[in-house]
This record gives structure tokens, C-alpha cells and sequence, in this order.
């Protein structure tokens, strides 16, 4: 018989192949990641074709409060029942995916922008700058969110833009402080000194040389901040501040459901909705918490 | 005590060397640099922090200047002020000249400023872990130096910076510019660090304690390597280090630094042999020596001052054996021992018998 040395070799790369591939994928967060493509991202872009019924149409009076298919009087129809004008939960819930995801990346993107910058500038520069930024952002701090919506909402109407100024106002304070933080450490290196030796302008060395230095930071706290941006929606949703009826916002869902919740007829109205966000939040804060441990420099090997 | 009445008391001027004079005299080559009263203090919340105040000193080219002293006596702010590169807001440079072949650096502009760092004076940082930013190449961190100063497409770029790392003796440098920082041993890394100080030529290099953070046998080659390049371009550098050895091995004249002043300068062999200040005695006083069996490594008594609340008189002197009532009061003026050698300290004046 031959030396059978190669065998192990011939048949190594299709098991290898496989197990290297599975090893790969386990090294990310699977649960979250598939939570969010199946709760939100997948309805956020499908919306109409995956959603049965149209998100905002009466279904007429025949069909209300229907409960889910699995209580008693429920039908494959309607699989997580209908609210009071007999509009489909599950379409309205899939159609809601789009504003939910349209609010946290446009307030994310918006208030990461202005307090990155600022963040950049404070700690880098110091002195006066850095106390005039920073007790903004103080102040910004100590200004009651909720109170800031419901004024604005009561002047101006509710209405898209609103949500997302409200959201940026409060969020945007968290990045600058954060982002002062680690300027503080970053710029006493030495490689910052030395890009200053070689004649680097400071705004090179900001956006080249510190920028970069604490975008994982950056990011971890963007994802992180999906889940309460939308918490906060909802919130102002739920309390008339947020976005305009009948837009189906999940915090407006389970708002709509808030009466029928006590009397019992209509629970489902406040439940599902609730499940997607609890989902959705949890999601987000689980990946975030996997990427703060992913890229945390002393546990990077690359 | 206010700023304006500390200087007014010590102004050492009038004794410092005419550089003319001392071209003529010295020969060794064109005073390339010339430092006269230069002050750097620190705005702070506890206090004025005097991190320089009033030092003069004159550079010349091919020339090496050792400046010695205990941590915390100015000597790295003294390489940021030549820089302007001092740690703001907090800190200034409030008074003095800095003529780089003439031209005052304290007046330029930022703008103007930033035509100068790396071109006609770079500087060699301490820690080599950290002077390379960790998310670039080399080649990459070459190449901002070298961009600074010469214009030109990607290719002869490249070129430059190969010949950059070729000049620091990096083997293989067309493999190398693709490392990543991390990727290389910090005896690497400060040559890397020394190949992008020297990329644009400079005719000046403040080198910040270079070898502190090298191990000892990479210490001597790295030295070696200074000396070599400085034989190749004629770079005058300016080398701080609290290393006596090291000052004997590279530098051609000493300044001894003591809280924020220079307290004596020389050619390091005068200096060596005929040392003047006590501050200077009783820093080489403490240097051991391998011959000799002692049961006390000798030290220097108490502390240095606090830069912010400073003695009237000689700061040393709280420290000093020789101290006396007169030391207390004044500062002493420059003392000249030899054309190129002097030093601050009562002792020297006709007054002290």
C-alpha cells in the first residue's frame, strides 16, 4: 500500500473549507445580526411587497380587532390580528421598519457629525474652545428631551423633522464628550508631535492622524446610540411628539393600543409592535456591546 | 514674584559669546542657530511654571550641543519652544529670539512655522512606540513627511522614501515601507522615526533622549548611525539626554540645564575636566564609576525647585554646599572660564573671596 499521507490532505480542504467556514461565522453575534435583518432591515426595504395588507387603508369595520391566528376567533388573514379600523398589526408593523430605521441612521449620522467635530476640536485644541464646547454640552445635557418634543410639537405640529431635531439635540452632546475623552490621550502621543515636527497643518493632524485613532470608539457608541434613538422615538411617538399619525411609527402602534390594553379586547394592538422594538433595541445593543469588545485595541490581534 | 522683576534681575546678556566673534575664533563651522533669552512659561491654574526662562546658546553647523539635566529642568520644552511647538494653551513662549540662519522663528507666523518643522529643523521623539501613528504603513507615514516638503508624483515619492530608509540602515526598505508599525522592533521603529526626521533635509535635529527607550546594545548602533548621517550632511543636532556617557560619545559642546536656565556650557572635554558650577560637579559626581567600590552611590541632596514657585537668587543654591547669603539673593551673572566655557555661579566672581 502507498503512504497514505496525502489522504488526509485530499480530503482536508472540502472538510476544512467547511468547519473554517463555520468557525468564521461564529465569531460574529448570529442572533442579533439575524434579528435585525429579519425584523428590521428586511421589512425597512421590502415593505410593500412582503406586507399582505396596505399599512394605512381601512379594512373595513367587519374586520376589527381581530386577534391573532393563534387565540381563539383568529385567521391565517390576519396573522397578528387588527387594530380598531381593521388594518392589518403585521403590515403596519412591517411598513413601520422603514421609519424606524430612517430615524436612527439619519439622527446617528446628523448628531455623530456635529459632535465628532466638536468633540475633535475641544479636545484637541483645549483652553477656551474646549470650556465654551464643553459646557455646551453640559447644558445640552441638563435640557429635559421629552418636554424640548412636546413644546416644539405644540408650535410647530408634529411632524418627520421634528423627531430627528429632537433626537440630534440631545445625542449629539454624548459623541462630543466621548470623542474629548480620547483626544485628551491621543494627542499627548508622540505621533502626533511628530507629524507636528515634520510641519503637519493641525487640521491634517486632526482628520488624519486622531480621527482615525478613535473611530472605534465612534462606532461602537453609534451602535450603541441605534437602540436609544429608537427607544426615543417611540417614546415620542407613543406621547403624540413624534411622528404624525397614521403613520404606522411602532411607538404610535403601541400607543394606539393603550386604552384597548386595559380593557382587554385588544392586546395585541400594543404587544407586537412592543416585541419588535424590545427586539430590535436589544439587538443592537448586544452587537454594539460584541463590537466594543471586538475592537478594543488590547484584545486586537490582527 | 512678578515676571517683569525676575527678569530685570537676571539678565545674564551681556556676557553672552558675540557670534561673529566666536565664528572667527572657532572655526568648526557657521552658527547656524542662535537661542538669546529664550522663556517658556506655563499659564496655570496653580501658577506661572517657568519650564524655560532666559537660556542662550548657539549652534553651529556640523555641530553637536549636548544639553544635560535632571527630568523636569526644561530641556524637552526648550526643544518644543525651538519648534513652536509648545503644548497650548497653557503654554507660551514669552519672551527671546530664535534666529535660525538669521531669521527670528518667535515672530513667524503658523503658517510660516510649519515651512520651517521638518524642512530646516526636525526632531527625534523619545518613545519610538508611539511616534509612529499605529494605523499607517511606514511608507505611508514617509511619505506625509516627505509631502511636506517636496512636491512630486507617487513614484519619486516612493523613491525618496526608500532612500530614507535606505540612509537609516533599514535592510530591505522597498519591503518595509509596507509595514505596519507594530510589525517592527523598536530599535526598527526609532530609526524608522529617524528616517522621517532627516527625509527633508533639515540643517537642524533636536534629538529627545533617542536611545532612552532602546535597550542598551541598540542604543551604541543607533548613536553609531546619528553620528554617521551627521558625517554624511553636515546636520547640526542638538541631543538631550540625561546620560553622561552618551554626551562624551556624540557631543562636541554641553549645556547643563537647571531648573529652566542653562547653569554652565562648553566643550565637553573642558567641562568635563574642569567642571564650575557645583550643579555640574555633583551631576557628574553622581555618575557611578565601575573602579571604584563605594557603599553610597553619591546623590544630590533635596529636590529641584518647583518651576512655579522659584528661589530668588541662584536656584541651586537651596541645594548647594557652597551656598551663601549672597547666592540666596541674586542670581549670578555668566562667569567666562575659557573663550567657549562658561557658567553661572557666584563662585567665579571677584566678590567670593
Amino acid at each position: 500500500m502507498e503512504v497514505s499521507l496525502p489522504t488526509p490532505a485530499q480530503a482536508g480542504p472540502q472538510a476544512g473549507r467547511v468547519s473554517r467556514f463555520v468557525r468564521e461565522v461564529r465569531r460574529y453575534p448570529l442572533i442579533p445580526i439575524t434579528i435585525l435583518i429579519v425584523v428590521l432591515i428586511i421589512p425597512a426595504i421590502f415593505a410593500p411587497w412582503i406586507a399582505p395588507y396596505h399599512p394605512i387603508d381601512d379594512g373595513g369595520l367587519p374586520n376589527r380587532l381581530k386577534p391573532p391566528v393563534w387565540a381563539e376567533g383568529g385567521t391565517w388573514d390576519h396573522v397578528l390580528g387588527t387594530d380598531k379600523q381593521g388594518r392589518d398589526i403585521l403590515s403596519r408593523i412591517i411598513h413601520g421598519a422603514k421609519y424606524v430605521l430612517m430615524v436612527s441612521l439619519s439622527v446617528i449620522f446628523v448628531s455623530g457629525i456635529i459632535g465628532v467635530s466638536l468633540g475633535l476640536i475641544a479636545g484637541y485644541f483645549g483652553g477656551w474652545i474646549d470650556n465654551l464646547i464643553m459646557r455646551g454640552v453640559d447644558v445640552f445635557l441638563a435640557i429635559p428631551a421629552i418636554l424640548l418634543a412636546l413644546a416644539l410639537v405644540t408650535s410647530r405640529g408634529p411632524s418627520f423633522g421634528v423627531v430627528i431635531f429632537v433626537i440630534c439635540f440631545i445625542l449629539w452632546s454624548r459623541y462630543a464628550r466621548q470623542v474629548r475623552g480620547e483626544v485628551l490621550t491621543i494627542k499627548n502621543q508622540d505621533f502626533v508631535a511628530r507629524a507636528r515636527v515634520v510641519g503637519a497643518s493641525h487640521f491634517r493632524v486632526i482628520v488624519r492622524h486622531i480621527l482615525p485613532n478613535v473611530f472605534n470608539t465612534i462606532i461602537v457608541l453609534a451602535t450603541l446610540q441605534v437602540g436609544f434613538v429608537i427607544l426615543l422615538e417611540a417614546i415620542l411617538s407613543f406621547l403624540g411628539a413624534g411622528i404624525p399619525r397614521p403613520t404606522p411609527a411602532w411607538g404610535l402602534l403601541v400607543s394606539e393600543g393603550r386604552e384597548l390594553v386595559i380593557s382587554g379586547k385588544g392586546w395585541q394592538l400594543s404587544l407586537f409592535p412592543g416585541v419588535a422594538i424590545v427586539l430590535v433595541v436589544l439587538s443592537f445593543n448586544l452587537l454594539g456591546d460584541w463590537l466594543r469588545d471586538r475592537l478594543d485595541p488590547k484584545q486586537r490581534n490582527l | 514674584m512678578t515676571a517683569r522683576n525676575e527678569s530685570a534681575m537676571s539678565e545674564p546678556q551681556q556676557d553672552v559669546p558675540n557670534p561673529n566673534l566666536s565664528r572667527r575664533e572657532m572655526g568648526v563651522g557657521d552658527v547656524i542657530l542662535q537661542v538669546r533669552g529664550l522663556r517658556t512659561w506655563f499659564y496655570t491654574r496653580a501658577g506661572i511654571v517657568k519650564a524655560v526662562d532666559g537660556i542662550d546658546f548657539d549652534l553651529r553647523q556640523g555641530e553637536t550641543l549636548g544639553i544635560v539635566g535632571e527630568s523636569g529642568c526644561g530641556k524637552s520644552m526648550t526643544a518644543r519652544s525651538l519648534l513652536r511647538l509648545v503644548p497650548r494653551p497653557a503654554g507660551r513662549i514669552v519672551s527671546g529670539q530664535i534666529l535660525l540662519e538669521g531669521e527670528d522663528l518667535v515672530t513667524k507666523s503658523e503658517e510660516e512655522m510649519r515651512q520651517v518643522r521638518g524642512k530646516r529643523i526636525s526632531m527625534i521623539l523619545q518613545d519610538p512606540q508611539t511616534s509612529l501613528n499605529p494605523l499607517y504603513t511606514i511608507g505611508n507615514q514617509l511619505r506625509e513627511a516627505l509631502g511636506q516638503a517636496h512636491r512630486g508624483n507617487s513614484k519619486s515619492m516612493v523613491r525618496r522614501a526608500i532612500d530614507a530608509l535606505r540612509s537609516v540602515n533599514v535592510a530591505a526598505p522597498e519591503r518595509r515601507l509596507h509595514d505596519y508599525p507594530h510589525q517592527m522592533s523598536g530599535g526598527m521603529k526609532q530609526r524608522v522615526v529617524g528616517a522621517i526626521a532627516i527625509s527633508c533635509e533639515p540643517s537642524v535635529i533636536i534629538a529627545d533622549e533617542p536611545t532612552t527607550a532602546l535597550d542598551v546594545t541598540i542604543q551604541l548602533q543607533y548613536l553609531r548611525l546619528l553620528k554617521e548621517i551627521q558625517e554624511n550632511t553636515g546636520l547640526a543636532i542638538i541631543f538631550i539626554t540625561h546620560d553622561f556617557g552618551v554626551v562624551a560619545r556624540m557631543c562636541d559642546r554641553v549645556a547643563v540645564m537647571y531648573a529652566g536656565r542653562i547653569v554652565e556650557q562648553g566643550p565637553v572635554r573642558e567641562l568635563f575636566n574642569n567642571p564650575s558650577h557645583p550643579y555640574t560637579e555633583a551631576l557628574m559626581a553622581s555618575v557611578p564609576k565601575l573602579e571604584e567600590r563605594v557603599e553610597w552611590l553619591y546623590s544630590i541632596e533635596g529636590q529641584p525647585p518647583l518651576l512655579r514657585d522659584l528661589p530668588p537668587g541662584c536656584r541651586f543654591a537651596p541645594r548647594c554646599p557652597e551656598a551663601r547669603e549672597q547666592c540666596l539673593a541674586e542670581y549670578p551673572s555668566s562667569h567666562r572660564l575659557s573663550p567657549e566655557h562658561t557658567a553661572h555661579c557666584w563662585r567665579l566672581d571677584t566678590s567670593w573671596q
